[in-house]
C-alpha cells in the first residue's frame, strides 16, 4: 500500500500570499474553485492502493482546515490526518518527526508533495518510472524544464542522462548548473528515513560540540530536528546510486505571489476539460455569457447580460450584476460585483464590493508565453522603490465605490475606498 | 456690416482633431466652432464674413458656399502666403473692410462665449474711438496678459504680459470692433495686433474696452474644449433649456442630437454633447464628453473627459477618461484603459494606454 504526505508549511510561510493569508490558510486558498489541496489530494486519491494522506504543518488547528480535512474524507473516501509540528522543522523535518506515522501499516513507498505546487501531478507514472530504475529502494523526484536564467529560483538537478540518477542537486544556485528543476513533488521509500536520521544524529552532535549560544548558527536552523530535503537530503544523495529524476511534460507551476494563483487557476480550469468537465461553466440561456474556461459556483448568483471568462473562478454566494465583465479573476465568496463594472487579472476578495462601472484591473504576470519552459515569476513586490505592476488584489470586505479605477494595487482588508488608486498597496 | 475672422493655420493644438478637419468646422456642442460665430454675427446684423486663413482647405470653402446660402450672407476666404499674425490679415483683407465707413468687427477664431456684438457696437458708437476690445475676467491674471484701464469709461491705459504682481483681473478676450480708420496702422506683413499695434491705439487714447457677461473660454486645446463644453451647456440650461435633453438616465446639461441613439440602462451627464448619428449601446455612462458624429460607444463602457472624434468606435467595457481624444475612426478594442491618450486618425487600439501619451 501507499501513503502521501502534503507539505502544507505554517502561519508564518506565505508572506508573499498576503493579504490573502490574513484569511485562509494559504493551502485552503481557492485555486480553479476548489482548495489549492484539493487537487493534491485529488490525485492522491486516484493512485491505486492509496491507504492514507497526510498533512504536515505547522498551523495551530483551526476551524477551516477541520472543515476541509472532513469534507474532503467524506468526499474522496480515504484517510486524511492533519499532524502538526511543534515548530517549523522544514520539508525534511516534519516528515522526519512523524515518520512513525508515515510508516505504520508498512506502506511500501509513499509520496511527499509540496502544498504550494500546481501541477497535473503524474503521480502513477512516477511509480512506474521507480519500478523501471535503478535499485527497487531508490526515491524519485519529480522535474520540469525550466529556462536557464528562472531555473536559478529552483532547486536544480543535474541528471545522467541515460539513467536519470541524479548526480548533482543544488537548491537556488547563484549561477547556472542546470535547466532540470526540482518540483517539490516526491517518491520515497521508508529507508529515506535512515538518511534523514543521518543527518539528524549529526546534527545533534554538532549541538553537543558547539552549544547554541545565542548567536545564529550558520545554517540559521536552531534544531537537530530542523532539517531541510533539498540541502540537507538531496544534495547529500545525489551520485550516490539512490536518487533519480522523472521529468513530466506535463504543467507544473508554484503558488507563492497572489498572482501565481490566477495562473494557477488557469492551468487546473484546462485541466478540467479532462478531469471534470462538470466543473466548468457553459453558455446556456437564461445564463451568463461564458468565454474560455469558466469555475461558478453553484450557489453564485449572475446576471445573464454579464460576461464571464476566460480562467475566471466564482466563489459561493458571488452576486454578479447585470453588464459585468470579469477576465482572468478569482472572485472569492460573498462578494459583489455591481453593473457595468470590469474586474481583469484581479483577486476579489471575500465580501468585497465593486460598485457600478468601477474597473478593477491588475497586470497579469503570467510566464512568458513564447518560452515553453518559461515560469512565472514570483518576484518582489518592489522593484526599485516601486511597486511592481501585479495583478490586483482586494483583501476581505473591501468596497469600491462607483465608477473608480483600482489598478495595479493591493487593498489590505476592510478598506472603504473613497477614489481611484494605481500602482499602490493601500493600507 | 461686416467682420473679420482670425482663421489660422493648422489649428495643432485641436489635434488630432484637426488632422481630419479644419478647426473652424470642428463641431463645438454639435455646431462647427465657426457657426457659433457667424450666426452670432448674422443676428447681430452682419452680412459678410471674412476668414482670414493661412492654409487653403477645401473642406472649408466648400461648406462656406453652403453656409453663403443658408445664412444669405457673403462669405470670403482672406487666403495669407504666409503666416501674417493677428493684425497682418487686417492689411490684407483691406480693400473688403474698407469699402464704408462703417465698423467692423475681428475675432480670434476659437472664442465661445455669448456673442454680445449689438452691445460692442453700440458701446463702440457710443465712445467714438477707433477700438474697442472685449475682455473678461479670468481667476488667475498672471497666466495671461492683462488689459488696465478705467473703470467708468473702459478707456485703456495698457497691457500688462503675466503680472507678477496683480494690476488686473481682466483679459483680451480676442472679439474687437474697429471703425476703418485703424487700418492705416497695419501694413501688409506679420504682425501680432496684441504686442504692435494695440499698445499704441492705447497710448492714443484710442481703444477702449467692454467686459464680458457671461462665460467665455478659448477652446483651441481639447482640454479647454471640454471646459468649454461645459460652460456653453450651462448657458444653454439658463437660455434654451428646452434643447437640453432630460429624463430618466440623463443627468446635469446633455445635448444629444435627434439622429443619435442611446441603449437601455445608461447614465449621461452631467456635461455631456452626444453627436448626429452616433449610437450609445446599453449600460454607458458618459460625462463630461463630446461625442462626434456617426461614433458608437458600445456596451458598459466609461468615459469621462473625452472627446470621441467622428465615426469612432469604443469598445465594450472600455474606460477612457482624462481628456482622451480620439481621431477621426479610430476603434478602440474592448475592455481596455485609455488614459489621457491622443489618438490620430484611423487607429486600431489594442492595448491599454496607462498613462497619457499620443498614439502615432
Ligand atoms: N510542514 C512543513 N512544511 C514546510 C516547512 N517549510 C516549508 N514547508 C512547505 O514545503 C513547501 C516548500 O517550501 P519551501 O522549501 O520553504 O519553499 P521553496 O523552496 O521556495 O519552494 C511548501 O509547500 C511549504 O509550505 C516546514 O517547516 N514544515
Ligand atoms: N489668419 C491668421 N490667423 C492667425 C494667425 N496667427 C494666429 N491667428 C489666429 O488668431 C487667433 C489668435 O491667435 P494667437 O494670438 O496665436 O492665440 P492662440 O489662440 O493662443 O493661438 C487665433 O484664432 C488664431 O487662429 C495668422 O498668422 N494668420
Ligand atoms: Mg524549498
Ligand atoms: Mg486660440
Amino acid at each position: 500500500m501507499l501513503k502521501a504526505v502534503i507539505l502544507i508549511g505554517g502561519p508564518q510561510k506565505g508572506t508573499r500570499f498576503r493579504p490573502l493569508s490574513f484569511e485562509v490558510p494559504k493551502p485552503l486558498f481557492p485555486v480553479a474553485g476548489v482548495p489549492m489541496l484539493q487537487h493534491h489530494i485529488e490525485a492522491c486519491a486516484k493512485v491505486p492502493n492509496m491507504k492514507e494522506i497526510l498533512l504536515i504543518g505547522f498551523y495551530q488547528p483551526n476551524e477551516e482546515l477541520t472543515r476541509f480535512l472532513f469534507n474532503a474524507q467524506q468526499e474522496f473516501k480515504i484517510s486524511i490526518r492533519y499532524l502538526q509540528e511543534y515548530a517549523a522543522l522544514g520539508t525534511g523535518g516534519g516528515i522526519y518527526h512523524f515518520r512513525d506515522q508515515i510508516v505504520s501499516g508498512s506502506p511500501e513507498a509513499f509520496f511527499v508533495l509540496n502544498a504550494d505546487v500546481c501541477s497535473a501531478f503524474p503521480l502513477a507514472e512516477m511509480l512506474s518510472f521507480q519500478k523501471e530504475h535503478g535499485e527497487p529502494n531508490s526515491f524519485v523526484i519529480l522535474g520540469t524544464t525550466a529556462n536557464r536564467k528562472q531555473s536559478m529560483n529552483y532547486g536544480c538537478i543535474v541528471e545522467n542522462e541515460e539513467t536519470n540518477e541524479v548526480l548533482h542537486y543544488v537548491e537556488k544556485p547563484s549561477t547556472f548548473v542546470s535547466d532540470i528543476i526540482n518540483c517539490g513533488i516526491y517518491l520515497f521509500k521508508p529507508d529515506i528515513f535512515q538518511h534523514i536520521g543521518a543527518v539528524f544524529q549529526k546534527n545533534q552532535q554538532d549541538m553537543l560540540l558547539n552549544p547554541y549560544d545565542g548567536e545564529e548558527p550558520t545554517n540559521g536552523w536552531h534544531r537537530a530536528e530542523a532539517i531541510r530535503l533539498e540541502q540537507d537530503i538531496f544534495t547529500a544523495l545525489a551520485g550516490q546510486g539512490k536518487l533519480y529524476v522523472y521529468k513530466t511534460l506535463g504543467f507544473w507551476s508554484q503558488i507563492k505571489s497572489a498572482g501565481s494563483a490566477i495562473y494557477a487557476s488557469r492551468l487546473y480550469l484546462n485541466q478540467y476539460h479532462t478531469s471534470h468537465p462538470e466543473r466548468l461553466a457553459s453558455n446556456k440561456e437564461g445564463g451568463p455569457k461564458i468565454s474560455g474556461n469558466v469555475y461558478i459556483h453553484p450557489t453564485a448568483n449572475i446576471d445573464p447580460t454579464a460576461m464571464l471568462g476566460p480562467n475566471v473562478s466564482i466563489g459561493t454566494g458571488v452576486t454578479i450584476g447585470a453588464g459585468v465583465r470579469v477576465r482572468e479573476s478569482i472572485i472569492l465568496h460573498g462578494a459583489t460585483l455591481q453593473d457595468h463594472c470590469c474586474v481583469l487579472n484581479s483577486i476579489v476578495g471575500w465580501d468585497s464590493t465593486i460598485g457600478k462601472w468601477a474597473r478593477v484591473e491588475g497586470t497579469p504576470s503570467d510566464p512568458n508565453p513564447n518560452d515553453p519552459f518559461a515560469k512565472i515569476d514570483s518576484e518582489t513586490l518592489f522593484r526599485e522603490g516601486k511597486l511592481t505592476p501585479s495583478i490586483t488584489i482586494l483583501g476581505c470586505n473591501v468596497t469600491i465605490p462607483s465608477e473608480v479605477i483600482i489598478l495595479n494595487s493591493i487593498v489590505l482588508p476592510h478598506k472603504d475606498l473613497n477614489r481611484s488608486f494605481k500602482n499602490q498597496i493601500i493600507l | 456690416m461686416k467682420a473679420l475672422i482670425l482663421v489660422g493655420g493648422y489649428g495643432t493644438r485641436l489635434r488630432p482633431l484637426t488632422l481630419s478637419v479644419p478647426k473652424p468646422l470642428v463641431e463645438f456642442c454639435n455646431k462647427p466652432i465657426l457657426l457659433h460665430q457667424v450666426e452670432a454675427l448674422v443676428q447681430a446684423g452682419v452680412d459678410h464674413v471674412i476668414l482670414a486663413v493661412s492654409y487653403m482647405s477645401e473642406l472649408l470653402e466648400r461648406e462656406m458656399r453652403v453656409q453663403e446660402e443658408r445664412l444669405g450672407i457673403r462669405i470670403s476666404l482672406s487666403h495669407e502666403k504666409e503666416p501674417l499674425g493677428t493684425a497682418g490679415p487686417l492689411a490684407l483683407a483691406r480693400e473688403l473692410l474698407n469699402v464704408d465707413n462703417e465698423p467692423f468687427f475681428v475675432l480670434n477664431s476659437d472664442v465661445i462665449c455669448e456673442f454680445p456684438f449689438k452691445d460692442l457696437l453700440q458701446f463702440h458708437h457710443s465712445h467714438g474711438k477707433e477700438g474697442t476690445i472685449v475682455v473678461t475676467r479670468v481667476e488667475e491674471p498672471s497666466k495671461y496678459g492683462v488689459v488696465v484701464f478705467e473703470g467708468d469709461t473702459g478707456r485703456i491705459h495698457r497691457f500688462v504680459e503675466k503680472p507678477q504682481v496683480f494690476v488686473s483681473n481682466k483679459i483680451n478676450a480676442g472679439i474687437y470692433i474697429f471703425n476703418p480708420s485703424m487700418l492705416s496702422r497695419i501694413q501688409l506683413r506679420p504682425t501680432s495686433i496684441e504686442k504692435e499695434i494695440f499698445p499704441v491705439m492705447a497710448e492714443e487714447g484710442q481703444l477702449y474696452t467692454m467686459e464680458l457677461q457671461g462665460f467665455w473660454m478659448d477652446i483651441g486645446q481639447p482640454k479647454d474644449f471640454l471646459t468649454g463644453m461645459c460652460m456653453y451647456l450651462q448657458s444653454v440650461r439658463q437660455q434654451a433649456p428646452e434643447r437640453l435633453r432630460t429624463g430618466p438616465g440623463f443627468l446635469g446639461n446633455v445635448l444629444v442630437d435627434p439622429t443619435a441613439q442611446i441603449g437601455q440602462h445608461c447614465t449621461i451627464g452631467p456635461n455631456v454633447t452626444i453627436g448626429a448619428g452616433v449610437v450609445v449601446e446599453d449600460g454607458v455612462r458618459i460625462k463630461r464628453c463630446t461625442v462626434l458624429r456617426g461614433a458608437r460607444v458600445r456596451s458598459h463602457a466609461w468615459l469621462e473627459s473625452c472627446i470621441v472624434g467622428w465615426s469612432s468606435s469604443v469598445g465594450q467595457w472600455v474606460r477612457m477618461e482624462n481628456v482622451t481624444v480620439l481621431g477621426e475612426d479610430v476603434i478602440v478594442n474592448d475592455e481596455l484603459y485609455l488614459n489621457g491618450a491622443n489618438v490620430l486618425p484611423h487607429k486600431s487600439i489594442n492595448e491599454s494606454v496607462p498613462e497619457p501619451r499620443i498614439i502615432m
